[in-house]
C-alpha cells in the first residue's frame, strides 16, 4: 500500500486515543471528516495495479479472468457474487474465484497464492485484498443481485442458513447469537440483524472496508473468520463451502441494496 | 431428542438433494471448512443435546416435550458451591465481568478466561461501555440473598439453560469457562450491598 498522507495519520491517532471512552459517535466524526477520503483509495488502485500485472510461470495479467459475466468484465461483477460457474460447476465466492483465475490463468501454485490471504496487523494488505477492493469499487452504487437461479446457488443459501444458526463450542455461540436481532449492540459495537433484509444490505454492501483501528482494508471473507475466532471456533478457510454459504445467505438477504463498499469502519 | 435430529436431517437432506457438490451432511461441510487453531479445535464443531437443539433456525417448531425434558437434565446437572457458600469477592468478580479473553484461538490459555459479562449487560452504572444482547443487570443486588435468590442466579451462570432453554447466554459453570472461584465473585458482584453493580450512578 502506499504511503497514506499525513492528516490520515494524525486522524487516525487521535482516534486511537479519542476511542478509548467514547462511542460509535466518533466514527461517525471521523466519517464526515474524512468525507470521500477514504484510506481505501490506495488499495483501490493496488487492486487494479494487480489485476493488470503479469505474473505466475505464464506471465499473463488477469485480464481474462471471467467473474461471471465474460472474461475481463469487472464492472457489476461483485454484486452478482456467490455465483455458480459452469467451468468448475462449483458456487464461489469473489476470492475463491479470484484464486482460480490465479491457478489456471497465470498458473501459480494454489499452495502459495491461498498461503495468508488476509493480513495480519501491522502488515501490508495482501494481493487478494487489494484486488476484492478494486472490484467492489467496480460495483460500486450497483444493486447487490446474487445469482440464485441454478439449483446450487439456492442450495447454498439453505446451507448458509443452517450454519448461521449452527451453535457449537465452549460458548455455545453461533451467527444468530450476536445476528438475529434488531438494535442490539456487543459492548460499544452495533450489531447488524442478518436475517433481515436492513441489516444484511447495510453490512454485506459496506464490506470490504477500511478498518480504521487496524489500518487495513479487510474483506467479508476476513469479516467471517474473525467472527468465528471470537466464536471460540477453529478458523475459517477462505474460499470454503461454510464460507461460501454464510455469504450467499448474506448476499441473498441483502438483494436488493446497494453496494457502498469500500466502507469505512471502526 | 431423536424426533428432532430426525427432522432436522431430513430438512438438511432435502436442502442439499440437488447440489451435487455438498457433502453429505452440515457436519462434513463444517469438518472441510474449518482447521484446528492453537486451542480453538475441531472438536468444538461437535454439538451436544442442547446445541442441536438450540440450532433450529428461527420460526421452526420444536417438539415442546423434547424441550421441557432436556431442560429438567440440565437443571439436575448444575453444581452448587461445594462448600456451600454463594459470595466470592466483589472486586476480583469486577475483573471477571470486565475481561473478555479466554478461549479464542488469539488467547492465551494459561491466562484465565474471562466472563466478558459486559459485552451483553450493563452492571455497574458509571461503566459505559456495555452491550444489550442481555438485559441489564444493574442494581441486581436489591433482589436480596436468599437461599432461593443465590441458587436462582449461580443456576443462570452455571448454565443458563436449566431456566431459559435456548438462552443466548454461555453456560459458564457447566462447560467450564469460568471456575467455581470465579462464579463466586461474579456472585459476589451481582449481589454485594458494597459492589458497583449496587451503586447509584454519580
Amino acid at each position: 500500500m502506499k504511503k497514506p498522507n499525513l492528516e490520515v495519520a494524525l486522524l487516525a491517532a487521535w482516534l486511537c486515543a479519542a476511542t478509548l471512552a467514547a462511542d460509535d459517535g466518533v466514527f461517525d466524526q471521523y466519517r464526515d471528516l474524512m468525507g470521500d477520503e477514504n484510506p481505501a483509495v490506495f488499495v483501490i488502485d493496488e487492486g487494479e495495479e494487480f489485476w493488470l500485472t503479469a505474473q505466475g510461470p505464464n506471465a499473463v495479467t488477469l485480464e481474462s479472468c471471467d467473474l461471471g459475466l465474460g472474461p475481463g468484465v469487472t464492472a457489476g461483477a461483485y454484486v452478482r457474487f456467490p455465483r455458480h460457474f459452469a467451468d468448475t460447476n462449483a458456487v464461489m465466492d469473489l476470492e475463491s474465484r479470484l484464486v482460480y483465475c490465479m491457478t489456471t490463468i497465470q498458473g501459480r501454485d494454489l499452495e502459495s497464492v491461498t498461503a495468508k490471504p488476509y493480513s495480519l496487523r501491522g502488515d501490508f494488505g495482501t494481493e487478494i485484498e487489494a484486488l476484492v477492493t478494486w472490484l467492489a469499487a467496480e460495483s460500486e452504487g450497483a444493486t447487490i443481485a446474487p445469482e440464485q437461479a441454478h439449483a446450487t446457488e439456492r442450495a447454498m443459501y439453505a446451507l448458509g442458513k443452517d450454519i448461521f444458526f449452527y451453535r457449537a463450542g465452549p460458548h455455545d455461540f453461533s451467527c444468530a447469537t450476536c445476528h438475529e436481532q434488531s438494535d442490539k449492540r456487543i459492548r460499544l459495537q452495533a450489531l447488524p440483524d442478518l436475517t433481515s433484509h436492513t441489516g444484511a444490505a447495510g453490512s454485506w454492501g459496506s464490506w470490504p472496508a477500511y478498518r480504521i483501528s487496524q489500518g487495513l482494508v479487510r474483506t467479508m471473507g476476513w469479516r467471517l473468520r474473525d467472527c468465528f475466532r471470537q466464536q471460540r471456533w477453529p478458523e475459517l478457510q477462505m474460499g470454503s463451502e461454510a464460507s461460501i454459504a454464510l455469504q450467499t445467505y448474506m448476499a441473498v438477504n441483502a438483494a436488493g441494496g446497494t453496494m457502498t463498499a469500500p466502507g469505512l469502519k471502526r | 431428542m431423536k424426533a428432532l435430529i430426525a427432522g432436522v436431517n431430513i430438512a438438511l437432506t432435502a436442502s442439499l438433494a440437488a447440489w451435487t457438490m455438498a457433502a453429505d451432511d452440515i457436519n462434513a461441510v463444517l469438518q472441510n471448512s474449518f482447521v484446528a487453531k492453537n486451542q480453538a479445535t475441531m472438536d468444538r464443531l461437535e454439538r451436544d443435546a442442547v446445541q442441536t437443539a438450540c440450532s433450529a433456525p428461527r420460526g421452526m417448531l420444536l417438539d415442546n416435550d423434547m424441550l421441557a425434558s432436556l431442560r429438567a437434565e440440565r437443571l439436575a446437572a448444575v453444581v452448587l458451591p461445594a462448600d456451600g457458600e454463594y459470595l466470592g469477592d466483589w472486586q476480583r468478580g469486577a475483573e471477571v465481568a470486565g475481561n473478555g479473553r479466554g478461549l479464542q484461538s488469539s488467547d492465551d490459555p494459561a491466562q484465565p478466561n474471562g466472563g466478558n459479562c459486559y459485552a451483553c449487560h450493563q452492571l455497574a452504572p458509571d461503566k459505559v461501555a456495555y452491550g444489550t444482547l442481555g438485559p441489564s443487570l444493574t442494581g441486581y443486588g436489591a433482589r436480596g440473598q436468599s437461599e432461593a435468590m443465590l441458587q436462582y442466579t449461580w443456576t443462570k451462570l452455571w448454565d443458563t439453560h436449566a431456566y431459559n432453554l435456548c438462552s443466548h447466554m454461555p453456560r459458564f459453570g457447566a462447560q467450564g469457562i469460568l471456575t467455581e472461584q470465579q462464579l463466586k465473585d461474579v456472585m459476589a458482584y451481582l449481589l454485594d450491598p458494597a459492589s458497583p453493580v449496587n451503586q447509584a450512578a454519580e
